[in-house]
């Protein structure tokens, strides 16, 4: 095996760019979406209750292979509706944002099992602590239960981030440049599938490794106050 | 929403989803078959015992299903060896590569839930076999994969939905199943939203299903009544 990868090294490399871009433009939307699910699984009222349930149960039972392929082609025909509505000719989802919707979609639905137990866990106190000092219910979340609940997710978060990770695998089917899509273009020139398909998993296994780092360093972090307490 | 187009693909759409249960059932039972062995090994006091399924469920925890099937599927492809043997007509075969990239890769997980359910069982009952005069061997046997399996079961069960979605990669080695028919249906029809639509509920039906039998297996197990200590 050359170490240049018979020229295909940078491709592979840029590809790694676009993975790693994928999955933080996803988490971002995927963290959002699940804390809007979890408030609403745990707000008081019922129909934001079945919305936050029917989001988290409908995602997640479905494949999420399929969502990729269902946000892509299946907005083609709203898109060029919406298009013609704003007057732009030809309005499509890209490649790259119909991934990072679809992949944000599915994060965002574990993301709010995780939150919301993240919620239940902090002492019912600290919330009536705040209101006996007069804070109102937004300051109370922002700055009473958010902080907290960080700590609580983050092991959670972090095991869905690296499903994500490797999840951008799929949106190499409707042909987004990562490293999936890179490998199979070098294997159609070269002839080597295993060669490339391995270097791939090493390439991915290396980012699994980065964020197993990453996440044991923003633990730690999110611990310190605990640390002492749990020794 | 075009609903006639649905029903009328409504039966090559179930034809997919046996293929689909197929693929699952296939998987997870060898996949549970092999994982035994992987988890007890993964769980042991000897870094050498430890080490090579580690290094397995590292593998295969740490890429994505995707590679692993194109490796299986194409890259097996490349050495002559592998072509030349006994096995070839197997590894040819988009089903029988992707029921084996499946077992590996399911086998994994289920591998780590084992584990954790192993260190999970209350260190005293497993000193009270031993202190029965169990052997090593009959502790684990009669005393810790038992009450393993019970700890294990709602995570094993988690895993199961997990590999019915991840079954929908199967479509990209050409095989038909419930995610690979509905892109052929759509290929012919050109209506991505009815039939991906379609899909989707045939999936969410699995995976109800699949639930409601876990729930019934964990009734018979009796799963609750060992939570009490």
């Amino acid at each position: 095996m050359n170490i240049d990868l018979y020229g295909f090294g940078p491709a592979l490399a840029a590809g790694t760019l676009m993975t790693v871009q994928l999955a933080l433009s996803a988490l971002c939307l995927g963290l959002v979406l699940g804390l809007l699910g979890a408030l609403a699984k745990t707000s008081p009222y019922k129909p934001l209750q079945w919305l936050g349930g029917f989001y988290s149960t409908l995602v997640r039972g479905v494949p999420e292979l399929l969502w990729v392929l269902l946000i892509y082609f299946g907005t083609v025909s709203l898109m060029s509706k919406l298009g013609d509505l704003l007057n732009i000719p030809g309005l499509e989802l890209s490649a790259f944002s119909a991934g990072v919707i679809a992949l944000g979609l599915c994060f965002g639905a574990y993301a709010t099992e995780v939150f919301r137990g993240a919620i239940l866990a902090i002492p019912k106190g600290h919330r009536e602590a705040g209101l006996a000092l007069g804070l109102s219910k937004a300051r109370i979340f922002s700055r009473l239960i958010l902080p907290q609940m960080w700590r609580i997710a983050l092991p959670g978060l972090g095991n869905l981030f690296m499903i994500l990770m490797k999840d951008t695998a799929l949106v190499s089917v409707i042909g987004l440049e990562e490293i999936m899509r890179h490998s199979q273009v070098a294997v159609t020139v070269t002839k080597q599938p295993f060669t490339f398909y391995m270097v791939a998993a090493i390439i991915y296994l290396g980012l699994t490794i980065l964020a197993m780092i990453g996440m044991h360093f923003l633990e730690k972090r999110a611990a310190r106050g605990f640390a002492r307490a749990n020794q | 929403m075009n609903w006639e187009v649905i029903i009328k693909w409504l039966p090559r759409l179930a034809q997919g989803a046996t293929l689909t249960l197929e693929l699952v059932a296939i998987a997870v039972i060898a996949g549970l078959i092999l994982a035994i062995p992987l988890g007890i090994a993964r769980s042991s006091r000897h870094w050498y015992v430890r080490a090579l399924p580690y290094g397995y469920i590292f593998f295969f925890r740490g890429t994505p299903l995707l590679v692993q099937l194109f490796l299986v599927y194409y890259g097996m492809a490349q050495f002559e060896i592998v072509r030349n043997s006994a096995l070839w007509p197997y590894l040819r075969d988009p089903f029988w590569c992707t029921v084996l990239t499946m077992t590996l890769h399911t086998a994994a997980y289920i591998a780590e839930i084992l584990r954790g359910a192993l260190q999970a069982i209350p260190r005293g009952e497993i000193e009270a076999a031993r202190a029965l005069g169990m052997s090593r061997a009959k502790a684990l046997f009669y005393i810790m994969l038992p009450r393993a399996a019970r700890i294990g079961l709602p995570a094993y069960s988690n895993e199961v939905i997990l590999m019915l979605k991840a079954s929908a990669l199967a479509s990209t080695v050409t095989l038909l199943e419930l995610t690979g028919m509905a892109r052929t249906i759509i290929a012919r029809t050109y209506l991505p939203v009815e039939i991906f639509f379609a899909a989707g509920l045939f999936y969410l039906l699995i995976s109800f299903l699949l639930v409601q039998g876990f729930k019934v297996l964990e009734r018979w197990l009796r799963v609750d009544a060992c939570q009490g200590r």
